[in-house]
């Protein structure tokens, strides 16, 4: 189970997860994105680098709330609201923007 | 079904409709395997031993001699099939294997065949097969496809449990190397964390603050959601989930209103910031235990008196049924509250002091039903009234909003049907079976929104909320329609000295 990207093998779990963290770039990003028949935007990657810069800062993902309003504060509210995010991510920002951004799956009961 | 009945009658039969039997339509269904470290954190082998045969039957035979309630569930079944058709997961799935008389045999067809006379000399005659391979991947299989719901056990004129024998074959195949992903990675997140999310105290900190944020943009007033706070009266034991998921954290804002309303003391905890606890998922005590013993080492650090659990269905049939068991004896505590209590209880009994000014008209733009959580119907009370843990939450419900109706009674209460997603099945790998197994409610669903116009179902539990927001969809409902109880208890508080649009005219007027 493996991305591949610039002839460089990227292993992912089950779930298309990458298993290093360090492995990500911008090109894998977009090879995940395109796994997911996503094709990233300029909004797709204005939350994937808000879920990057908040999980360095914290080791974990965002509360879907928390990445909204930051959205909102970035792109404004017709941008900034949870129909949009899903637009964006039809398989939920939380995990599958995560994917793309190369964190691990938020788990639990959510 | 033309009969001549009316037409509600008539459609109301259809949630609980038998669907055509199609075997081996679920044959094969099959989570994801926990990881050697997944496994080996819980205490369990990291993979399939080699003499995995003789360790799960010697496991089978301690659950039967230590746990009396399985070897009787194990003997007593006279096959009157009153069981068949009331698992949602039958009823959604048509698979005759997910009658629930049939899960159980495929546990009690190997236990016949070790350890009854019968099965030993003669098993063709009793229905008695060996343990293989093929046995082993069809308990996989289909004990992941149980959400250890207990309806079933509701119709059965022996009480037996399907529940308890799902949660003794998850114990053996545990203990044989074989474990699932999703319960047990979470549960070492928990031990590790302290909490399902691996949530960690700067992140949870951060999140709380910024909610306390929120509240006062929008409704002026500073309402705190403390955290680790030593002193505190009460320790809140909430989902996970309320930290992070919607509407889970609609209702997390809801518990700190009413906390703020009754000038409570209160706080939650880093360390045990989790109320859910999957060690009951996969029948494991130990682990059961462990989790359960971080909730008492929290109130004991942090000097409490009370301990509240918040919204989550199987926590509270553990904290309700087992946390003296597992952590007890909780006698530091207040002795004049409930230990524990439910923040439904306390919410209840702040309304009826008239402690919480609230504004019914606040939730007419919905109009609402309330799904009964399996764990809380079945295997909890609320309250010092029979029938409390169906009686208060709609009491709360009717306090705050002003339109409410029943789904049918046959899917309500003590005959609830299970969200689809309980017991350790809320993952993506099973979506498949998620909609499937929520189909019979969602059916009853749609029949009060087709005669009543319900728009929105509320929820006491976090799998049941976010199984729902994530199935719901595909029957023709926003994501959005589920909704936590105190949720709506938020929406309709005003908070003292919250202005309204009418007292600031009233103000204006008087300056
Ligand atoms: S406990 Fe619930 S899910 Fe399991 S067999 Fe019984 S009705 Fe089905
Ligand atoms: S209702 Fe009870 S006794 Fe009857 S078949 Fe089901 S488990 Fe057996």
């Amino acid at each position: 189970m493996a991305y591949e990207v610039n002839g460089q093998v990227v292993e992912h779990d089950e779930e298309g997860y990458i298993v290093n963290l360090s492995d990500w770039s911008r090109e894998l990003a977009e090879e995940i994105a395109k796994t997911e028949n996503i094709e990233m935007t300029d909004e797709h990657w204005e939350v994937v680098n808000f879920l990057r810069d908040y999980y360095e800062e914290y080791q974990i993902a965002p509360a879907v709330r928390v990445l909204i309003k930051a959205i909102k504060k970035s792109m404004g509210p017709e941008k900034g609201n949870n129909k949009y995010m899903y637009e964006l991510f039809p398989y939920g920002p939380a995990k599958q923007a995560c994917k793309i951004a190369g964190l691990p799956k938020p788990t639990g009961c959510v | 079904m033309a009969d001549g009945n009316n037409d509600i009658e008539q459609q109301i039969r259809d949630a609980l409709d038998v669907p055509c039997l199609k075997p081996g339509a679920m044959e094969g269904l099959k989570p994801f395997v926990a990881a050697p470290e997944h496994q080996e954190k819980l205490g369990f082998p990291g993979e399939l031993v080699p003499d995995w045969k003789e360790k799960a039957l010697a496991k089978m035979k301690d659950l039967a001699e230590k746990n009396r309630a399985f070897q009787v569930y194990l003997d007593a079944c006279v096959k009157c099939g009153a069981c068949t058709d009331k698992c949602h997961y039958f009823l959604g799935t048509g698979d005759p294997k997910n009658m629930p008389v049939a899960r159980q045999d495929l546990l009690r067809s190997v236990y016949r065949r070790y350890f009854t006379f019968a099965g030993k000399y003669f098993p063709w005659l009793v229905g008695a097969r060996d343990l293989t391979e093929e046995v082993l991947e069809e308990w996989y299989s289909y004990y992941h496809q149980c959400s250890e719901c207990r309806r079933c056990s509701v119709f059965c004129p022996y009480g037996i449990d399907t529940a308890e024998i799902t949660m003794a074959a998850r114990e053996i195949l545990d203990h044989i190397g074989v474990g699932q992903k999703y319960s047990n990675e979470i549960i070492g997140k928990v031990k590790s964390v302290g909490n399902n999310l691996g949530l960690n105290p700067k992140a949870l900190r951060a999140t709380l603050e910024d909610l306390e944020e929120d509240i006062e943009d929008d409704t002026g007033i500073s309402v705190r959601i403390p955290l680790d706070e030593k002193g505190a009266d009460i320790l809140l034991v909430t989902p996970s989930a309320d930290f992070f998921a919607e509407p889970h954290i609609d209702g997390l804002i809801g518990y700190a209103k009413v906390f703020h309303e009754t000038g409570a003391s209160w706080t939650l905890s880093s360390y045990a910031s989790e109320a859910a606890n999957f060690g009951l998922f996969i029948g494991s005590y130990e682990n059961m235990r462990e989790i359960a013993l971080r909730i008492r080492k929290a109130a004991e650090d942090l000097g409490v008196k009370r301990i509240i659990f918040g919204e989550c269905g199987h926590a509270w049939r553990v904290a309700y049924s087992f946390l003296n068991t597992l952590a007890g004896p909780f006698d530091f505590l207040d002795q004049n509250y409930p230990i524990p209590q439910h923040i439904l209880e306390y919410t209840w009994d702040a309304i009826q002091k008239g402690q919480l000014k609230l504004d019914k008209s606040r939730n007419d733009h919905l109009t609402l039903t309330y799904h009964d959580s399996c764990n809380v119907a079945r295997a909890s009370r609320m309250g010092d009234m029979p029938g409390g843990q169906f009686e208060i939450p709609r009491n709360v419900i009717k306090a705050v909003c002003n339109n409410f109706y029943e789904m049918d009674r046959d899917t309500i209460r003590e005959s609830t049907l299970c969200c689809g997603g309980g017991g350790g099945l809320l993952t993506d790998d099973l979506m498949d079976l998620r909609i499937k197994g929520a189909s019979p409610r969602m059916k009853a669903l749609q029949q009060v929104t087709e005669d009543h116009g319900v728009t929105h179902m509320a929820a006491i539990c976090a799998i049941c909320k976010t199984q729902f927001s994530k199935v719901m969809p595909k029957y023709g409902y926003d994501m959005d329609s589920i909704v936590s109880v105190h949720q709506l208890v938020s929406n309709a508080i005003i908070l003292t000295g919250q202005e309204t649009e009418e007292d600031e005219q009233n103000e204006e007027e008087a300056a």
